[in-house]
């Protein structure tokens, strides 16, 4: 069934006054070496009933396994109730409205949203939602050159135990505007803190702290955070939203706290569902708010005085700053956003607490129990919120192969990230892995590795 | 009918120029600008110390319509930036020739000034405009 409106009749009468022959012709000022032929791995067009039966196949060949693995998105209990509301016709669309005001209900759903987000982060605002955490992330890095005016350098550090997603999408997205990212090394899975003498007194637009970090690790917050004031440096928190309703929010780091934080939502009532979509949020403080990306929805009265919401300081965004508008992001993940708000409005504050909790004792005891057996131990002695990195004796690759035979993934293989670390994987059992899940999995481990005398 | 300061000199881009003694140029945004712009609620002003070139967008004045860049007219070093103007931008629009200044700059080179209007042709101009 088509879905577009409009006949070949309207389409002719389009290009007849715009003057151009054809649609094609619309494009001739793309470089021909900047085209391609044709989509050559896309196979031919398919029906409705084709392609549902050919997505139902692929989905059974995931089966059911049980997952142990994390690595930046999370597998959490979603309670019904939480799609069944954000599925509602009055919520199903993935924009925010283009006549905005007229959508009071939308826009409360997004204020919101910034509310808890700003809420759990401990800044002051929050925007409607970006991509993904590591879209975000990147925008946060441009958010602070732009907002860092005393800083001439373009330069940002960003630690290695920083997610490797989040920093190659930024290198993607920062290097046509020559803003460059500067590695910090680790020690014992944490920032190597003793680095920043070497760095004292260059300029750096900001730096990026993520907390828990990729491999699971708590980072000393404060003494980055206080380090990067002292130097000139913003500081972007990168933080899992679940483990923020346990950790010190970014907006009390240090003395002063960070002054962005952004990171992935998916944790928040978002199923897995191969990678996306999901979405990233954003906040920060008010002295920087005219420098961030997206919608902001704010509430205010109306002329007779009654409560009502509005988009505000939309002067940054494109539809009215046009090529110097802080992003081309304009609508955002406004389904998936909508399903977060819900998740964490039947969680409430303790519920969120106990699912963080939860998940940092399922991996504690599943950790434990692995590293009893023999060529299994922990790679690092930093405290860890719901992931950790153990150490093994043989390849990874190897182990995760005999696990996924027996119905299990059990866990992240570093080996391609982080190679010197050698036979290193990445661990996670969330709340819903219950005691026989992890029983499950060390009962299998025990089976490659010997139990230790 | 806004208000033209004959004390001034102006460009196209409605700002207005006034050399100082000391040889350095202040600017600001002309009362036909600010009425236009409506209402300011924010003004980013540069940094001193920034080098600016004739035609660079080096501040921008938010109203509640719209952000408008300011384009640098000539080239040179800023001096000083009204600090006054990141809590009450509404001075831009009660007095934009005094309290409303938005930074001084040092020039490369102060003879480009001869190319700005005076008092007297910005005034023609602005009919122009009008009558556009």
């Amino acid at each position: 069934m088509p879905f577009i409106p409009h006949t070949e009749t309207d389409i002719a009468a389009m290009l007849a006054s715009v003057g151009v022959s054809n649609i094609n012709e619309l494009f001739d000022e793309i470089p021909a070496s900047l085209r391609i032929a044709g989509l050559d791995a896309i196979g031919p067009a398919l029906s409705e009933a084709e392609i549902s039966r050919f997505m139902q196949q692929r989905a059974r060949t995931d089966g059911e396994p049980l997952c142990f693995l994390g690595a930046g998105a999370y597998d959490h209990y979603i309670p019904a109730a939480v799609w069944d509301i954000a599925t509602r016709g009055e919520f199903y669309s993935a924009y925010t409205p283009y006549q905005a005001e007229a959508s009071q209900g939308t826009l409360q759903v997004i204020y919101e949203f910034q509310t808890m987000l700003a809420s759990l982060t401990g800044l002051d605002v929050s925007n409607a939602s970006l991509y993904d955490g590591a879209t975000a992330f990147a925008e946060a890095c441009l958010m602070a050159v732009r907002a860092n005016r005393k800083s001439k350098s373009r330069r940002i550090l960003v630690p290695q135990i920083l997610s490797p997603v989040y920093r190659s999408v930024a290198r993607v997205m920062l290097g046509g505007q020559k803003i460059e990212l500067v590695e910090l090394p680790m020690r014992d899975g944490r920032t190597d803190i003793s680095v920043l003498a070497d760095y004292a007194g260059e300029d750096f637009a900001a730096i990026g702290i993520q907390n828990p970090s990729f491999l699971g690790t708590l980072e000393d917050v404060d003494t980055l955070t206080d380090w990067a004031h002292a130097n000139g440096a913003l500081v972007i928190g990168v933080a899992n939203p679940i483990a923020l309703a346990v950790l010190k929010p970014p907006g009390q780091w240090g003395e002063d706290g960070a002054d962005i934080a952004c990171g992935e939502g998916q944790p928040l009532g978002i199923p897995l569902s191969s990678g996306g979509p999901y979405f990233g949020y954003m906040v920060c403080r008010q002295a920087v708010v005219r420098q961030m990306p997206g919608r902001i929805v704010g509430r205010t009265v109306d002329i007779e005085g009654k409560p009502g919401f509005t988009l505000t300081l939309q002067a940054r965004e494109q539809h009215i700053r046009r090529s110097r508008a802080t992003s081309n992001i304009c609508t955002n993940q406004g389904l998936v956003a909508t399903a977060a708000t819900i998740y964490m409005s039947l969680l409430g504050a303790t519920g969120l607490q106990q699912v963080a909790r939860s998940c940092n004792a399922n991996t504690n005891v599943l950790v434990d129990a692995l590293t009893k057996l023999q060529g299994v131990s922990r790679a690092f002695t930093t405290p860890f919120f719901h992931e950790a990195v153990l150490q093994l004796d043989r390849p990874v690759a190897d182990v995760l192969g005999a696990l996924s035979a027996q119905g299990i993934i059990g866990g992240y293989d570093l080996s391609q990230d982080y190679p010197e670390h050698g036979h290193a994987m990445l661990v996670c059992a969330t709340e819903i892995r219950s005691t026989a899940d992890i029983a499950s999995y060390v009962e299998a481990a025990a089976d490659l590795f010997e139990v230790a005398a | 009918m806004s208000e033209i300061s004959d004390k001034f000199l102006y460009s196209k881009d409605h700002e207005w120029l006034r050399l100082d003694d000391d040889g350095s140029v202040t600017l600001g945004i002309s009362d036909h600008a600010q009425e236009a712009l409506g209402e300011l609620v924010f003004v980013e002003v540069p940094e001193v110390g920034d080098r600016l070139s004739a035609g660079d967008a080096c501040a921008v004045v938010e109203s509640v319509k719209a952000a408008s860049d300011i384009y640098c007219p000539l080239a040179g070093e800023v001096a000083e930036v009204n600090l006054a103007l990141a809590d009450t931008p509404e001075l831009v629009n009660n007095s934009p020739y005094e309290d409303g200044w938005i930074f001084r700059l040092q020039p490369e080179d102060a003879t480009v000034l001869d190319d700005f209007m005076d008092a007297d042709a910005y005034s023609r101009y602005l009919a122009e405009l009008e009558d556009q």
